[in-house]
């Protein structure tokens, strides 16, 4: 056994246990520490696929920034709150089941067909990678896609300004003769005599 | 690989694992040490010569107290942020070169762990994992104070830790490589530390603040949040994150020292012992940063916390940012626009701002006298 099937046969077990860990867990931190666990797991996978750009990315944005950020969210919103287990789209879990069987028949159908293809060397990667995975990468990115890059980029920081201009919108005091005028507020009832 | 070269790899791993913890050792006396010459005081006497093995009687006397687990921890969460704490630090120093190389038994065993095409980012993605110690720790403890902590000092973390990339980012640019062999190749003529001043200066306080040393040590501000994330620790696991945290500090002080320093660069006598040379200019390096960073904590009081954040995020991340830009202007246009062209430009600008610092006062006088 190779020491790349080696690493594969330790990290592979380790990343399955994690995903199911996060699925059956039923605390929040948990399971988003199983989920860290998973991509840890996978950046380690693309190292063995030669993608060492990649590996290092997974670990920084994904395991690092993003996880992180769930934790520090559910922390603040705290764990202990029971589910709230009303539907508020109807049918969902009908739909939801339906889905996800599709979504299992999909995957299937890839790694049907992918069986094979891990033992062929894949066409022209040497050639592309040869000053470097990072170089290679940056030269598709910035050169090829260029446009759509940038356009991702910018939706980013749209969203991000959006949301902090949403968070941070100060509710102007509105009158009661406004709301009056909208017909929003209900005219004031009759108040039941107290015992 | 055969046998042997295992045999070296694993020998290579272990003695970068001892080294750093008597690194640590040594550093926190030397820490003592110093800050008691600040304070006219002597420091630790008792313990060895100069009270140098305090730290190993500390570490003695911390494993052998009782491991308190209060009641309201989250178990597994609670034991293993000690463990998190200190990994991502011994990891991060995987791909540190911290010498050349030697020859044993025929084979060259260079004096790294791994020379990985990536290494800067490997150690960006270390000091990510990082944070994870401080949440998880503040969160399983069960407790106010420790919460409060562990948001503070990852909020803090997070932040500095993008001005420490955009450091990094600009070191990058300028050397155009990405291993740590290879930015070390590139300081062959000049350190970076030269020209890349700035960028030193954004990488010390983004480190300093990372490994949340004093004046940023905010997590364990003992006299607002008792001791902050861990509170609640005693005993082997408090001397974990002790030892994390000393771990961050060195491998921050060896990353600066390979990134800015020119790493292992320094005279040398020709033919006596080559490899010893590159080692001790290593190891010469990383103290004086670590004074700087002792210097730093003997000096300045504790930050705010409004003020922390606002440092962050209003000073250091644009001033990183407009960084990096001039950087990759500098690499990048004279390979465009030629020498020439590049003066041009660089006139046109200066010329532009001059401009502008004549007009702008008129306009701003304008606007006084009509209001």
């Amino acid at each position: 056994m190779s020491a790349d099937q080696l690493v594969f046969w330790i990290f592979a077990p380790i990343a399955v246990a994690g995903a199911i860990g996060m699925l059956l867990s039923r605390n929040a931190v948990h399971a988003a520490l199983f989920l860290v666990v998973n991509l840890f797991c996978i950046a380690v996978m693309y190292l063995l696929l030669e993608a060492p750009f990649l590996f290092a990315v997974q670990i920084i944005v994904y395991a690092g920034a993003i996880m992180v950020l769930f934790l520090f969210v559910i922390m603040l919103l705290g764990v202990d709150r029971g589910d709230d287990l009303r539907e508020p789209l109807i049918g969902q879990r009908p739909l939801a089941v339906i889905l996800a069987a599709a979504f299992v028949v999909e995957i299937a159908v890839a790694v049907r067909a992918g069986i094979g293809f891990a033992t062929m060397a894949p066409e022209g990667f040497d050639a592309v990678n040869r000053d470097g995975n990072a170089r290679a990468l940056a030269r598709v990115l910035f050169r090829e896609y260029f446009l759509p890059f940038e356009v991702t980029s910018l939706l980013l920081i749209v969203a991000a300004v959006a949301a902090m201009v949403l968070a941070h919108r100060r509710a102007r005091a509105v009158t009661q003769a406004e709301l009056e005028r909208l017909g929003l507020l209900e005219p004031p009832r009759e108040e039941a005599p107290s015992p | 690989m055969d046998a042997l070269d295992w045999a070296l790899l694993v020998a290579r791993v272990v003695a970068v694992f001892a080294a750093l913890l008597v690194a640590v050792m040594l550093t926190i006396w030397f820490e003592r040490k110093v800050i008691a010459d600040f304070q006219t005081r002597t420091g630790p006497l008792r313990a060895g010569p100069r009270g140098i093995l305090i730290t190993l009687a500390d570490g003695i006397k911390l494993f052998f107290k009782e491991g308190i687990l209060p009641a309201m921890v989250d178990r597994p969460v609670y034991l293993i942020a000690p463990v998190i704490a200190m990994l991502p630090a011994f990891l991060a120093f995987a791909v540190v070169p911290f010498g050349t190389s030697v020859t044993l038994f025929g084979r060259e065993v260079p004096f790294q762990v791994a020379d990985l095409n990536v290494g800067i980012l490997w150690i960006l993605a270390m000091t990510s994992m990082g944070v994870y110690a401080v949440v998880l720790a503040g969160w399983a403890s069960g407790s106010n104070y420790p919460l409060l902590g562990a948001v503070r000092s990852s909020a803090q973390m997070i932040s500095y830790e993008v001005g420490m990339g955009l450091a990094i980012v600009a070191v990058l640019t300028y050397s155009g490589e990405l291993s740590m062999t290879g930015v070390i190749e590139a300081q062959s003529r000049v350190w970076n530390v030269i020209p890349q001043f700035p960028a030193f200066v954004v990488f010390l306080i983004g480190g300093l603040a990372e490994t949340n040393r004093p004046p940023f040590d905010l997590a364990e501000a003992e006299s607002e949040l008792v001791a902050g994330f861990h509170t609640e620790y005693s005993g082997i696991r408090f001397a974990m994150f002790f030892l994390g945290e000393y771990l961050n500090t060195v491998t921050v002080a060896a990353v600066a020292t390979t990134l800015f320093l020119g790493g292992w660069r320094g005279p040398w006598f020709d033919g006596f012992a080559p490899w010893l040379g590159p080692l001790l200019w290593f190891v010469v390096k990383v103290v004086a940063v670590l004074y700087v960073f002792v210097l730093i904590r003997a000096t300045l009081p504790r930050m705010r916390y409004d003020r922390l954040m606002n440092f962050g995020w209003k000073v250091l991340i644009p001033f990183g940012l407009v960084w990096v830009l001039l950087t990759g202007a500098v690499v990048v246009l004279p390979q465009e626009i030629g020498r020439r062209g590049v003066l041009l430009a660089g006139a046109a600008v200066l010329g532009l701002v001059l401009l502008a610092s004549f007009v702008a006062p008129l306009v701003q006088r304008r606007r006084e006298v009509a209001s």
